[in-house]
């Protein structure tokens, strides 16, 4: 089974929801957790893993041989990123543009255009107590976290209960995260912002056709309005997390809740019976 | 004219809400919410919408199944994976147009996206710019330059000092079009270890784009020992602390009321930020 922990707004608990859970349930079952938040990984922070392999994250972009090449301009015409352009008798490319399709080498009537790997990040793995952990780290300065997304996708362990660590906001790096999953956890608080993107949050989840259910964090402050949405709705609030300084704190030493405060514990499990009885369902 | 984006790398740091409170503050500006996925900013400013236009960007492509031979050669070149069965999945499409140049039997087209709302609208603390990016839609990073762009416009217009941009959290896409060309960024950091690791990314980036940064630490007094490891790492750095705003639930009873948290309390966060604002805004004159 494959749960997504996602959120409109961002440290809105995520993390926190991810590591728990992971945490909670690695007695009882094989558990991944897969941080694809690659623009931010926080996930490691806490579980403090062993990495133990790792892969580059690669787009192919194109290299033209000149001397090959009869400046047709083919290669700029098909182009629909703008990453490569004829001028007179000069091809310019522009490596941080290009999506990697390969059109352009594919379609050179010279065959003039190889493709190299341009490295944007990398893939990590490793063992964190007892559960596979992977992470996708986007290279400082690049754009496009889609590609280390879907790379951190593939090294998820079929059998285990994947646990997803998505980025926050709902563009295309959250669409490739939540893609795939069994089930969606939307983390929001219960303030306007809160609120907003959270709507934002479900139509998105909506429009992917993926169960869902709510998690509402640092209760106690703010107002109703998350809550009224949801009954509205009818969502699911499967649990809710109080303002609390012990867990603002536990938090900000980058220690897991569950273990902070074992206590916790006996909900997480909770929390995924009631996600595996909405999916079985 | 300065322009200033206002980032985290790690989000939930309170952008919006210190963003809200310098269009409070700032004297002839422009606002902007380059933070098209999942924007907030409206909700503090309270804005009337007097401009509001489609923002049609990227395309998807798309088989007739009557011209189709069901030959295949689009599914095995597409590297997206989004043609399955002789159907391109929408989401997945990348736009690249590849199987559109390559069908033999010329059967597919690329239609362009609808891919969002772009706003302009006047708000008491002057104009916004604003947009919101079409669920499930990519270039959330051409949106952000088109806010950009047409927030410049209406401060030349204007003749205002200022543009403040709101930024998306992260450092992919949206925030490389945010910043790129901005004449500086301010970090809302919380002392939290992942807030640490999220402002070292993001300094990273503003480096490598060329545009100076300054720090506020946001809740500081959360994890002292934290406050002072960000001070120090900035320091390292050469990256200027310019406020310490203490935790205080006045900023979630401003949030509430719609207004923001400089109008709502004169206590220490309001007090802090406007130190904040004579900080930056004295940086951003002399950089």
């Amino acid at each position: 089974m494959i749960i997504t922990i996602a959120s409109g707004k961002g440290g809105t608990g995520k993390t926190l929801i991810s590591t728990s859970l992971a945490l909670s349930l690695k007695d009882d079952y094989g558990v991944t957790l897969a941080d694809c938040d690659v623009e931010e990984p926080n996930a490691g922070i806490f579980l403090k893993p062993q990495i133990s392999g790792s892969e580059s994250v690669d787009i192919m972009v194109p290299v033209v041989a000149e001397e090959k090449c009869t400046f047709c301009g083919k290669c700029a015409k098909v182009c629909a990123f703008n990453a490569i352009a004829v001028l007179g008798s000069h091809v310019l490319t522009f490596p941080q543009l290009c999506h990697g399709c390969g059109a352009c080498s594919y379609l050179c009537p010279e065959k003039a255009i190889t493709e190299e790997a341009r490295h944007i990040g990398v893939v990590e793995w490793g063992d964190a107590r007892g559960i596979k952990f992977i992470q996708g780290i986007l290279t400082v300065g690049e754009a496009m976290a889609p590609p280390v997304i879907s790379r951190v996708k593939e090294h998820e362990s079929e059998q285990d209960i994947i646990i997803r660590d998505a980025p926050p906001g709902t563009s295309c790096p959250v669409v490739e995260t939540v893609r795939g999953s069994d089930f969606c956890l939307l983390l929001t608080e219960p303030t306007p912002f809160g609120l907003n993107d959270l709507k934002l949050a479900v139509e998105t989840v909506r429009e992917l056709d993926i169960p869902f259910g709510v998690v509402i964090n640092r209760t106690g402050a703010g107002d109703a309005g998350v809550e009224n949405y949801c009954q509205e709705e009818k969502i699911h609030v499967l649990m809710t997390i109080p303002l609390d300084t012990e867990i603002a704190r536990l938090y900000s030493r980058g220690v897991v809740l569950v273990e902070g405060m074992p206590e916790w514990k006996s909900r997480f499990i909770q929390l995924y019976n009631d996600i595996k009885e909405k999916v079985d369902a | 004219m300065r322009e200033l984006v206002v980032l985290s790398g790690k989000g939930g740091t309170g952008k919006t809400s210190i963003v809200g409170s310098l269009a409070a503050l700032a004297e002839k500006k422009v606002m902007a919410d380059c933070d098209v996925d999942a924007a907030d900013l409206h909700l503090l400013l309270n804005p009337a919408v007097r401009h509001k236009e489609e923002f049609w960007s990227g395309k998807s492509a798309v088989i007739d199944s009557e011209k189709c031979t069901q030959c295949g050669l689009c599914q095995k070149l597409c590297r997206f994976d989004a043609i399955d069965n002789f159907k391109v999945d929408a989401i997945s499409c990348e736009g690249c147009g590849f199987c559109s140049h390559i069908c033999p039997a010329e059967a597919i087209t690329m239609e362009e996206n609808m891919a969002g709302y772009l706003f302009i609208s006047d708000t008491k603390y002057g104009p916004l710019v604003h947009a919101r990016l079409g669920i499930a839609q990519e270039n959330s990073g051409k949106l952000v330059a088109k806010v950009r762009q047409q927030s410049k416009k209406l401060a030349g217009e204007a003749g205002a000092d200022y543009i403040i941009c709101d930024g998306p959290p992260g450092i992919g896409c949206p925030v490389v079009s945010s910043l790129s060309g901005a004449n500086m960024a301010l970090l809302v950091v919380e002392p939290t270890l992942s807030g640490i690791h999220d402002m070292e990314r993001v300094i990273g980036v503003c480096r490598h784009f060329n545009v100076p940064a300054a720090v506020c630490v946001n809740k500081f007094d959360i994890n002292e020992e934290n406050t002072r490891e960000i001070e120090k790492y900035c320091q390292s750095q050469s990256v200027e602390v310019a406020a310490r705003i203490p935790f205080d639930n006045v900023v979630t009873e401003a949030m509430v009321k719609g207004i923001p948290v400089v109008e709502y309390s004169g206590g220490a966060v309001s007090q802090e930020i406007k130190k904040l604002w004579e900080k930056v805004s004295r940086l951003l004159n002399s950089k």
